[in-house]
């Protein structure tokens, strides 16, 4: 069993992850300080959010080193989460498109 | 007696090294059909991930929720770069205090994992000062939210049902998923209490420490949320 040592990695790992967490930490709160708007904005936000969820989730909580059956167990049902988002979206887009006819038309 | 102890044995071969022998995908296939035990750990920790994989889905419709709201809307949402600011020695800094929360939740989250990895090394007493550490760290992210909250609840004037700044649903959707992430950093902060005293004790000298990594996957989804919260509530 490759439980029985445990999930054991260097502390240097950690560290190195930690400080790249604080620098696109800093980099998404410049994103906002320098007031970049548009698609840069959206962007950057996106970018920096999931290379900081990806570094948690393959180092800090080790599901780099889990096997096959367990990723499979943790990505596969949110594809759910993703099918729920896209049709919430378009549906927010006819509420919205409603309730401004409603504006205009009375 | 003895025929089981050739059956476990004969299982144990096939199996650890199956998934270099054999690649990731066919060594998933393996760990499914094979007669034995799907995934390779202990109760406790499969059904951690099991509860984290439930609360996923939680924040995951908290946020959708939230997206719905605002698209919909036809009010400005209100601009939370300035709503969070603050004027810190008469510099106006936006967003200020969310940063800071944000960076003392990534350093909380590093020092769980070094906590990880001494008490798989048979270092209790770094491990449990570690997690008193991050317990700390933790307690300081919820006593600057409840500064945040009290500062929009009483100064501000924010509502669940409206604000001064913008559309109603800010209120509702940022006192529901702050709110919420707020109660597992709480519920986080008391279980690393009750288990870094737990390993202090020496309670856990027969199990072996695997408890410590459990608790640090709760504390590292925490974080996780965080991360997602803090792009789509706080710099959307």
């Amino acid at each position: 069993m490759s439980q029985v040592l445990g999930q054991q990695h260097p502390i240097s790992l950690y560290l190195k992850v930690w400080l790249l967490l604080f620098v696109l930490s800093s980099f998404s709160y410049m994103v906002d300080y320098f007031q970049l708007q548009g698609n840069l904005r959206w962007l950057l936000i996106l970018l920096f959010m999931f290379i900081k969820a990806g570094l948690i989730l393959v180092v800090f909580m080790h599901v780099a080193w889990e096997r096959t059956a367990l990723k499979l167990l943790l990505f596969v049902p949110p594809i759910a989460i993703v099918i729920l988002i896209a049709l919430m979206g378009v549906e927010a887009n006819y509420v919205f498109l409603g309730r401004m006819m409603a504006l205009f038309i009375p | 007696m003895n025929s089981d102890n050739e059956h476990v044995s004969e299982m144990a071969k096939t199996h650890p090294d199956a998934a270099q022998e054999q690649g990731r995908w066919q060594g998933a296939v393996t760990d499914w059909s094979a007669d034995k035990q799907v995934f390779d750990m202990s109760w406790g920790k499969l059904m951690m991930w099991v509860f984290l994989l439930s609360d996923t889905f939680i924040f995951s419709i908290f946020l959708t929720g939230y997206m719905n709201a605002r698209m919909s809307t036809t009010e400005p949402w209100p601009f939370a770069s300035e709503v969070f600011a603050l004027t810190i020695a008469g510099h106006h800094i936006p967003l200020i205090l969310i940063a800071i929360m944000t960076f003392i939740l990534i350093t909380s989250s590093g020092t769980m994992a070094m906590a990880v990895t001494y008490a798989y090394r048979g270092n209790r007493k770094v491990a449990v000062y570690l997690m008193l550490a991050t317990a700390v760290l933790g307690a300081s992210f919820v006593g600057m939210q409840a500064f945040e909250w009290s500062k929009l609840i009483i100064e501000e004037g924010v509502r669940p049902w409206g604000n001064p700044f913008g559309a109603a649903q800010f209120g509702a959707s940022f006192f529901m998923i702050t709110g919420f992430h707020g109660l597992h950093v709480s519920a986080g902060v008391i279980l690393l209490l009750v288990i870094a005293k737990r390993v202090h004790q020496g309670v856990y000298q027969k199990k072996g420490l695997q408890i410590v990594e459990i608790t640090g996957l709760y504390w590292h989804f925490v974080d996780l949320v965080w991360v997602f919260i803090f792009a789509f509530f706080y710099l959307w």
